[in-house]
């Protein structure tokens, strides 16, 4: 089917000029993806290799909400890695050792750079492969990027499931893999969905465990459940995978050409896909009613953090009735996010990158009625009186799917509700 | 390389953000990759700051090492010179800056700007945060204090307080009223709500420096008593005997005649010495957090509250004399440590009631089981509370008593445990009754835990023994069990049975 000529679009923001600006990036770096990995995939442990300013962040971005021991760690570098680089392969084989010897449930361990480590050229890829060796075959090593001067917050968990796209097992069979970390709430429904779809074989990536990780091959096609899985998606190509593109699963109508462009892919039948889709798809539509009410012609601005912000703000605007204002993303990779672009009506500036200080003044002159915004930025704009959505959360929670569509449109509502109740 | 978890204290630049962002009309330009301005959510979200921090980072990435990462740095200190008009500009490198070595101090110099700026040499692979937020504050003392004539009245700074810093907000203000009650001007506080023109003309005015908290402020005190030949009070008035104390070092040195000793808005002594407070009598405490506040707390814990300290430490390496020495005088190891781990495995072996510690210990607490109520930052926003709460001085003595006694069972509603152990409502395993939200399967848990790792293996107990043991409530069972254990190893015994348990109980009698 042509998804633009059946929900007509005048004319999506595809083609608009993006508005590239250059300052300071008030935006996190990739290693904060290492706070929902290491619980999605739970047989990992995620080594950062780095200084105690990147102990620090994952401590602040994520430390507060977990009390259980994290697989996460860093090793920090100390003036006496720094003078000569065999000493600092000779430090990370003996924190290594340690770590392993400690927690001996451990099947895969990455070695995450850091701004510092690439600054010295810390090959970690040559100790992974060195460390594989040694370790294998309890223990596989792989290494990846999540530093800030090469990756932004979402980026580190493209780099992370790209690193590990070589190591897949070959198949010739035909599969589908779901591509992108979800909440395992979210992972479950999916799968169930595209079971009930016909699709015999369905895996995700990433796996909760090493042994269940998907195979890859000529006959197998993906899907991402992310937009910011552009390298991970490459790497899949290479290993001659097919990449099913669509736009993403939120909100009601995302979730529909999600699914509708797997069905497609898998030649699924029309009645099978409402037979199949007709029961949640109706929910979620109930779902959305209440909330595109209360948000029906309230205006959006999209501060860049998690590349989620193209898809969500085509769900804002079509699904709940907003107007954006300014959609920025730190990236825009429009290989992936384009259905989401030809179905966002031109209109909202869209940025790629930032300069914090003159996007700030942009948002106070248009007196947004909702801003989504990381949490350095959150309270201050809160304080200048405008209603704010952190958009860690949006990474967070179960978002995707039909049965968490209500729940999506909810989160944004929140904070304009809360203005109208409190009488302070 | 040093594996880390969790840290006590962030990197030195964050320590030079949480002077600056305390002062005004002062701005700090770092040189950062994107990424380390996660540090603003620190100001915005732990201490809900209105606004953001005053740090511009420059956010190069990997691109702009090949080109000229210095020409970035030059246009964000022109830019945020000309958007934020500060009176003083510092500036500064992170970790990654650091290795690229641009110079910031220099850079900005170049740039001729009409304020005076200020450059920070924080070595990130050596120091932490508290050395930064002192190195900076005194780098700004010293570039900016001028001479001056004292005041006519008799005046005194308050140094010390910074963002971030444990209820420095609150402090503030408690200290005031003490000083005032004394017919002590304030002449200046600093960093906290001072500007570069105020530290400028002002802070040689006063005839004297209160040290509030020497991790921030010590540096600094000791070069105004030589730059200014102001001295300074070394006592911290957190506690019922530091703030007499502290009133009586100020009145000695100036020959004051001050009856100040006490105050009506005291009210934790009364409270401590009524009946009943006498079950905190011996009560096992450990104490763990920053330096200064360690040391106040476990005066407070011992002569204050009656409670037993069974052991301290500190994560701020830069006091460890002060605290070892501290510890001899109780006849206590003591533990300098950034590692949580080892925190952790101290407390385990101690069995304390009571924990006092940071937002780290407050973990610990939580997944050994034993209550904690929180000393010193690390906090967590629900340690940052809305209400006026200091530690210093009566009304943070105060303030003290009720955060310390919050966590533990009462009085009387121990006895009752004690008395009713097997009622299938009233139990021990139900907690605090005050406290919600204790389940018993976290009980459980915890308790398998606790007790698994303390058990002496090769000891065993008899069955009868193990339910009698069962029957003594949670919050001292692990320790009743690793005593007999103790006590039965002692005696060369391997297995208890419940006449043991009893003598145990007789010998560790208090």
């Amino acid at each position: 089917m042509n998804i633009s000529s059946s929900l007509k679009i005048k004319q999506g923001c595809n083609n608009v000029p993006i508005l590239k600006e250059k300052g300071q990036n008030e935006v996190f770096c990739g290693l904060t993806g290492i706070i929902w990995l290491h619980r999605k995939i739970q047989d990992a442990f995620f080594l950062v290799v780095g200084s105690r300013t990147c102990a620090h962040l994952l401590q602040s971005a994520a430390g507060v909400m977990i009390f259980a021991e994290p697989r996460f760690g860093t090793a920090i570098l100390e003036e006496k890695d720094l003078a000569g680089m065999a000493d600092a392969q000779d430090e990370l084989d003996l924190q290594v050792e340690k770590l392993l010897e400690r927690r001996p449930e451990i099947k895969q361990l990455f070695l995450v750079g850091s701004c510092p480590s690439e600054v010295i050229k810390l090959d970690l890829s040559k100790a992974a492969e060195r460390l594989t060796l040694k370790y294998a075959p309890n223990v596989r090593v792989l290494s990846y990027s999540g530093s800030g001067i090469e990756t932004t917050f979402t980026q580190g968990e493209d780099a992370c499931l790209a690193s590990i796209v070589p190591t897949l097992d070959d198949t010739s069979q035909e599969e589908l893999i779901l591509v992108g970390a979800l909440p395992d709430i979210v992972e479950d429904q999916f799968l169930s969905l595209i079971g009930k779809l016909g699709i015999k074989k369905v895996t995700s990536f990433p796996s909760r465990t090493k042994n269940k990780a998907p195979k890859v091959g000529k006959n197998v096609k993906f899907i991402l459940c992310q937009p910011f899985l552009g390298d991970t998606c490459e790497a899949l190509e290479k290993r001659g995978a097919y990449h099913i593109k669509a736009s993403f699963p939120f909100g009601e109508e995302g979730t529909t050409l999600w699914l509708k462009a797997i069905a497609k892919a898998f030649n699924v039948g029309e009645n099978k896909f409402d037979e199949v889709t007709n029961g949640p798809r109706s929910r979620a539509t109930k779902a959305l009613e209440k909330i595109k009410q209360k948000l029906s012609g309230k205006s959006v601005f999209f501060f860049p953090d998690s590349q989620l912000e193209i898809p969500l703000a085509r769900f804002l605007v079509r699904e709940c009735g907003m107007k954006a204002v300014e959609v920025g993303s730190p990236y825009i990779n429009k290989k992936i996010v384009l259905s989401d672009m030809e179905l966002l009506p031109e209109g909202p500036i869209i940025s790629e990158g930032q300069d914090v200080d003159l996007q700030i003044e942009r948002c106070k002159a248009n007196k947004p009625d909702l801003t989504i915004c990381g949490m350095g930025l959150a309270n201050p704009l809160e304080a200048e009186g405008l209603a704010t959505k952190w958009s860690i959360e949006l990474v967070f929670s179960p978002v995707h799917g039909y049965e968490q569509a209500g729940d999506l449109g909810a989160l944004f509502y929140r904070p304009i509700k809360r203005r109208e109740v409190l009488q302070i | 390389m040093k594996l880390s978890v969790w840290t006590y204290e962030g990197p030195p630049h964050v320590g030079a953000m949480r002077v600056v962002t305390a002062m005004q009309n002062t701005h700090y330009v770092l040189h950062a990759p994107q990424g380390d301005t996660y540090a603003d959510l620190l100001f915005t979200m732990i201490e809900r700051k209105n606004s953001r921090p005053p740090v511009t980072y420059t956010t190069f990435k990997a691109r702009d090492l090949g080109s000229d990462t210095s020409e970035i740095f030059k246009k964000a200190c022109k830019d945020a010179y000309d958007r934020f008009k500060p009176q003083a500009l510092v500036v500064g490198a992170s970790c990654t800056a650091e290795l690229i070595q641009d110079d910031p101090g220099g850079l900005a110099e170049a740039l001729n700007l009409s304020i005076p700026t200020i450059p920070l040499e924080l070595p990130s692979y050596q120091r932490k945060e508290n050395y930064g937020a002192s190195e900076t504050f005194y780098q700004i003392v010293r570039k900016l204090a001028k001479k001056s004539n004292k005041t006519d009245q008799l005046s005194c700074n308050i140094l010390g307080p910074a963002s971030l810093g444990f209820r420095h907000r609150d402090d503030i203000i408690e200290i005031k009223k003490i000083l005032n009650d004394m017919g002590i001007d304030i002449n200046l506080i600093a960093p906290m709500g001072a500007s570069p023109e105020d530290i400028q003309v002002k802070t040689a005015k006063a005839h004297f420096n209160v040290m509030l908290y020497p991790e921030v402020a010590e540096t600094t005190c000791r070069y105004l008593e030589k730059e200014f030949n102001q001295p300074y009070t070394k006592t911290i008035p957190i506690g019922i005997g530091a703030t007499k104390e502290f009133i009586k070092e100020i009145s000695d040195i100036f020959g004051l005649k001050t009856n100040n000793h006490y105050s009506e808005r005291l009210r934790a002594d009364w409270w401590s010495k009524s009946i009943d407070s006498t079950y905190f009598t011996g009560k096992r405490v450990y104490v763990f957090g920053d330096a200064t506040h360690v040391k106040s707390s476990v005066k407070i814990a011992n002569e204050e509250m009656g409670f037993e300290v069974v052991g301290l430490g500190c994560y701020n390496r830069e006091f460890a004399r002060d605290i070892r020495s501290l510890g001899k005088e109780l006849n206590l190891d003591s533990l300098i440590t950034e590692d949580y781990l080892e925190v952790e495995a101290e407390i385990q072996r101690l069995q304390p009631e009571l924990i006092l510690g940071t937002q780290m210990e407050r973990h610990i607490g939580k997944r050994l089981g034993i209550p904690c109520a929180v000393i010193s930052a690390p906090f967590h926003v629900q340690d940052h509370p809305a209400r006026y709460s200091p530690q210093v001085g009566w009304e943070g003595a105060n303030v003290i008593f009720d955060t310390w006694v919050h966590p533990l069972v009462m009085g009387l509603e121990e006895h009752l445990l004690h008395m009713f152990r097997e009622d299938f409502e009233f139990n021990d395993s139900a907690g605090p009754s005050h406290l919600g939200g204790h389940s018993n399967h976290d009980i459980n848990i915890n308790e398998k835990r606790k007790e698994n790792i303390n058990t002496i293996e090769e000891i065993i107990w008899e069955k009868e023994a193990e339910l009698e043991l069962k029957k003594i409530p949670f919050f001292v069972r692990g320790k009743a069990r690793r005593n007999t254990e103790t006590f039965a190893k002692d005696k060369g015994l391997n297995s208890i049975s419940t006449e043991i348990l009893y003598e145990a109980k007789a010998h560790y009698a208090r």
